[in-house]
């Protein structure tokens, strides 16, 4: 058994007017990793070539220890995949699709299907047609959660809910990880969620991945200087620093390697640090997505 | 299954991440965790959650929880015993030292607040004296 849940190397895939450039990421058994970036950055599309749903170019996927496409089958019954295209039986209650997966897979446990039932205010009864969209989410996450599965691949598990289904979800994907050796990718638009249940985060913008690293190093990493500079000097962006903008005496300085000398040698330069702030990963987002734009357009 | 029920059993409601806190989460969980010891719902010597217990309760990635415990170790509030769990410090001032270690972060923040606005160190401790006053007369006061 290998220690990732999920591998990726040096996968690539053209579309006419897309393309997925030399992906590598790997996923570390019994952790949760946030995918985030803007809307069509390539998240979906890396998602789908993992679940073998679409068939990289070139490169190597690995996923629970089989090769992705040609091994999915056998990789199949132990991951549990959910996205916005993925469809109930409208006419069919939820009942019915409980009894369904339950014939399907062994592992299925009905004590937690009931549980997930109550936590999520569902009715077995219901027909799927007559389900709001917070429903169907819910409903499609207990078909998923309730096998039990060791991977758990969720494409945009919170879009479209309100905050209360969405901390629902997101306690459950958490409650999930308190057992040993199991793993969740989940893709988003919302870094708020990203920020508060992963473990690693990848960002992915344009096809290509920006970073990937563990949640609290790359948060750590970012910071926010507010500087004060001497009159008449325009203070420079010193090493960590990828972006300074000043007006007047007043400048901020946006950090991506900080190291907690920064705010010594602009205090050796001159400046007064009046602020070194932490910053949320929505700053972070846009600040990255900013800078790898300009690099591109450069 | 149990293990399942227990999640939800154990809930710790009282765990706050607020989204406006500017602190990152790991500080806010070990400040929490604090004041929990400092007021002594959590005793000396106590075996608190597990790391992965805890990060499901509240509802935030274990990388986060992992971080907050290993400074509070490091600070010498609580302790990991291998096989057994993790406890809090059977240090029986522990609740004295965290309110201390909290008052003298709050006075290192005033006094450079006010050395930033160029206050004397006279005309700042005659505000502290006042407010002092204030506070205390306060609470003599019936509500």
């Amino acid at each position: 058994m290998t220690d990732y849940a999920i591998e990726l190397n040096g996968v690539c895939k053209s579309y006419r007017f897309f393309e997925l450039q030399n992906i590598a990421l790997q996923l570390q058994r019994g952790t949760i990793m946030g995918l985030i970036g803007p809307n069509g950055a390539g998240k979906s599309t890396t998602i789908r070539i993992l679940m073998g749903l679409v068939h990289q170019d070139r490169g190597e996927v690995r996923v629970l220890g089989h090769r992705m496409p040609q091994e999915q089958i056998a990789a199949k019954w132990d991951i549990g995949f959910a996205s916005e295209d993925m469809r109930l039986y409208d006419s069919m209650t939820l009942g019915w699709h409980i009894s369904f997966m339950k014939s399907m897979y062994q592992s299925w446990d009905d004590l937690y299907a009931q549980l997930l039932l109550k936590r999520f205010k569902l009715r077995a009864e219901q027909k799927i047609k007559g389900l709001s969209h917070g429903q169907r989410v819910k409903a499609t996450l207990l078909l998923v959660l309730a096998r039990r599965p060791n991977l758990l691949v969720l494409d945009e598990p919170t879009t479209g809910l309100d905050p209360v289904a969405r901390h629902e979800i997101l306690r459950e994907l958490t409650a999930v990880m308190v057992e040993d050796g199991r793993s969740i990718l989940f893709s988003s638009h919302n870094t708020q969620d990203v920020e508060q249940i992963s473990d690693q985060i990848t960002f992915i913008d344009r096809g290509r991945i920006i970073d990937s690293m563990d949640k609290e190093v790359y948060l750590d990493r970012w910071r926010r200087l507010r500087l004060e500079a001497p009159d008449g000097v325009a203070l420079r962006a010193l090493p960590g620093v990828i972006e300074i903008q000043q007006t007047g005496r007043l400048a901020v300085a946006i950090a991506n390697a900080f190291e907690p000398h920064l705010p010594n040698a602009y205090e050796s330069s001159g400046a007064r640090v009046r602020a070194v702030e932490n910053m949320t990963l929505e700053e972070i987002f846009v600040a990255n997505v900013e800078r790898s734009r300009e690099e591109v357009n450069a | 299954m149990t293990e399942f029920n227990s999640v939800y059993t154990v809930h710790i409601q009282m765990f706050v991440i607020s989204q406006t806190d500017k602190r990152p989460m790991y500080l806010q969980i070990m400040e929490q965790i604090k004041q929990r010891i400092a007021v002594g719902d959590w005793a000396a010597g106590q075996a608190i959650p597990s790391i992965r217990q805890l990060a499901a309760d509240i509802g935030v990635s274990v990388i986060t929880v992992k971080r907050a415990y290993l400074e509070l170790e490091r600070e010498g509030v609580i302790v990991t015993r291998q096989g057994k769990g993790c406890f809090v410090a059977s240090d029986s001032d522990l609740g004295t030292r965290i309110r201390e270690q909290e008052l003298a972060r709050h006075l290192d923040q005033a006094v450079r607040s006010a050395a930033m606005m160029g206050l004397s160190q006279k005309n700042l401790e005659k505000r502290i004296r006042a407010l002092y006053d204030r506070v205390t007369d306060e609470e003599k006061e019936p509500v």
